[in-house]
């Protein structure tokens, strides 16, 4: 009688902790419920930046623990296949098949680390920060270093179905290939706009675009 | 009152020369910029200005600031800053300079310390706050930051600021650890210290508060935080909250035996 209670709980326990892989002690204080309570108090809503942003996702909550995001065992590393796969499943193709926009419009998405912040308006233009993390284009010498550089990005990676591909989905949402990636996934969390994922593969891949000269 | 005059008028001038320092964009010269710089602090107007406030009464009860307990006993403000965050009895709270401070208005002043919290970075409550903490951390200068995690509530204030540290959230997925968790990493021209080792917490932790020179303003660790909130797309932390705590908790200690340079100035 008694297992037969104890049995569908395990089971519905098991599938969790599996997805969850290896679990960080954050030490005396600092438990899941501490923490949620101090998250709780600490905040207000400013502008568009309401307290709703506090509610993480899935892959947020996975990537919050060091030992889930970068460590090497075994469950970790699955862990992290399983969050990719998860986010691969959400990108959005193009769907009439273009793949290139307009470059220059490109630039100056790339160019805007604009938006989405306290003191910005709810339809204000969004950019795509890209020069905060990545070099890309030559003549742009106030880049950032978080991310590598995309200098000659189309000359060297061609312009092969599975590179427009892999480009694309890397922009729309980075996470399917690298699951706790520090570039932000702007197709997926409705950063940047199919237009604009667009023109910034033209600055990427065009064979014009002054990153492939 | 001249003393305020002075200030705004060499505020103007030097704006205008970061401006174009920022045109130059190479590192080296923003470097060279802020050595120049560093022979007339405007910071330390701030300090005078801070140490006027802290000894003229003050508030419903019209009494100074001089007997605050900063954590040294009243009315020691040598060598306070470099011990804070710390655990207080009286409160059963750790707390940073500034929750300290409002805990000293509320019981020595009887001021209601709800305004100050609302009011908004640069109104004249928080500038009042900002000149307070300049004072504060000028009398720790060159002193090396000893914080102390032996009580039981510090320990966890720290543990609470090293998980908030990667806590990831928002439209961008950013967490401190985003732009903060590597060595020799930049956005555009701006230098990021990795927060997660001594040497980079050290220092960021002894630079602030901080005057900056891009805006003119005397900026402390509470505003440097929710400005960072606020590029991390996060809503506003409130003021002197236990996040703010926590995470500077987990900075100072990480910081300790570094030297104050405090008050600093930055770009
Ligand atoms: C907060 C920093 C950050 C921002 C902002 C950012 N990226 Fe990245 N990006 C990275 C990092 C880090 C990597 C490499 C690690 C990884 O795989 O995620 C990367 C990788 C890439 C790659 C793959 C490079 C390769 O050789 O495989 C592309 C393409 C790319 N970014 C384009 C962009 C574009 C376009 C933007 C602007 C919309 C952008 N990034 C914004 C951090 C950033
Ligand atoms: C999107 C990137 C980003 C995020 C996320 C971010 N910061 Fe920053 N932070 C910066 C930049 C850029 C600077 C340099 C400021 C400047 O020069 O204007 C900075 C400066 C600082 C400084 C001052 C360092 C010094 O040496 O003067 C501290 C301290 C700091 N950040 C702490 C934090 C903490 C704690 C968090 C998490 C709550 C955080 N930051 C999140 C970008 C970020």
């Amino acid at each position: 009688m008694k297992t037969f209670f104890i049995l569908p709980l395990l089971l519905a326990a098991t599938p969790a902790l599996a997805e969850s892989g290896p679990k960080t002690d954050w030490g005396q204080g600092a438990d899941d419920a501490a923490f949620a309570a101090m998250i709780k108090s600490s905040f207000h809503d400013k502008g568009i930046a309401t307290l709703a942003r506090l509610d993480q996702d899935s892959t947020q909550a996975f990537c919050s623990d060091p030992a889930r995001a970068t460590g090497a065992s075994k469950e970790a590393v699955e862990a992290r296949e399983k969050i990719e796969a998860e986010n691969l499943a959400t990108i959005k193709w193009p769907a009439d098949n273009t793949w290139l926009g307009d470059w220059k419009k490109g630039e100056a998405v790339a160019q805007s680390g604009r938006g989405l912040t306290s003191s910005d308006k709810a339809d204000g233009v969004r950019g795509g920060n890209c020069y905060n993390c990545h070099q890309i284009s030559k003549q742009e010498i106030a880049y950032g270093t978080i991310g590598p550089s995309l200098w000659n990005y189309g000359k060297i990676k061609g312009d092969a179905p599975e590179t427009l591909r892999y480009t694309w989905g890397k922009i729309y949402n980075s996470k399917a290939y690298n699951a706790c990636s520090n570039m932000p996934r702007g197709g997926h969390m409705g950063i940047l706009s199919e237009d604009q994922i667009r023109d910034l593969m033209a600055l990427l891949l065009h064979p014009q675009s002054p990153v492939n000269q | 009152m001249k003393r305020h005059h002075l200030c705004i008028a060499f505020a103007a001038v030097i704006s205008a020369g970061a401006a174009r320092a920022e045109t130059d964009s190479s590192l080296q010269s923003i470097e060279q910029y802020r050595e120049a710089l560093r022979d007339g602090n405007p910071a330390e107007l701030f300090e005078a200005q801070g140490e006027e406030i802290w000894k003229t009464p003050a508030g419903p009860k019209n009494v100074s600031l001089e007997q605050c307990d900063l954590g040294l006993g009243a009315g020691v403000v040598k060598g306070a800053f470099a011990q804070l965050p710390r655990w207080f009895k009286d409160t059963d709270r750790v707390q940073d300079t500034e929750s300290r401070l409002l805990t000293c208005k509320e019981k020595l002043q009887g001021v209601d310390i709800k305004a100050i919290i609302k009011a908004p970075f640069g109104s004249p409550e928080k500038d009042e706050m900002n000149a307070l903490v300049t004072y504060i951390s000028g009398a720790s200068k060159d002193m090396p930051v000893k914080v102390s995690l032996a009580h039981p509530k510090e320990q966890a204030m720290f543990n609470l600021g090293r998980r908030m540290f990667y806590f990831e959230a928002g439209p961008h997925d950013f967490s401190c650890a985003t732009c903060h968790g590597q060595s020799g990493a930049r956005i555009r021209l701006q230098e990021l210290p990795d927060l997660t080792i001594g040497k980079g917490a050290g220092v960021a932790w002894t630079s602030w508060p901080a005057y900056r020179v891009s805006s003119g303003q005397m900026w402390s660790m509470q505003w440097r935080l929710a400005d960072c909130f606020r590029q991390q797309r996060f809503p506003e932390p409130n003021y002197t909250s236990d996040v703010t705590v926590a995470l500077s908790m987990f900075m100072a200690a990480m910081a300790n035996d570094a030297k104050l340079d405090t008050p600093g100035i930055k770009r």
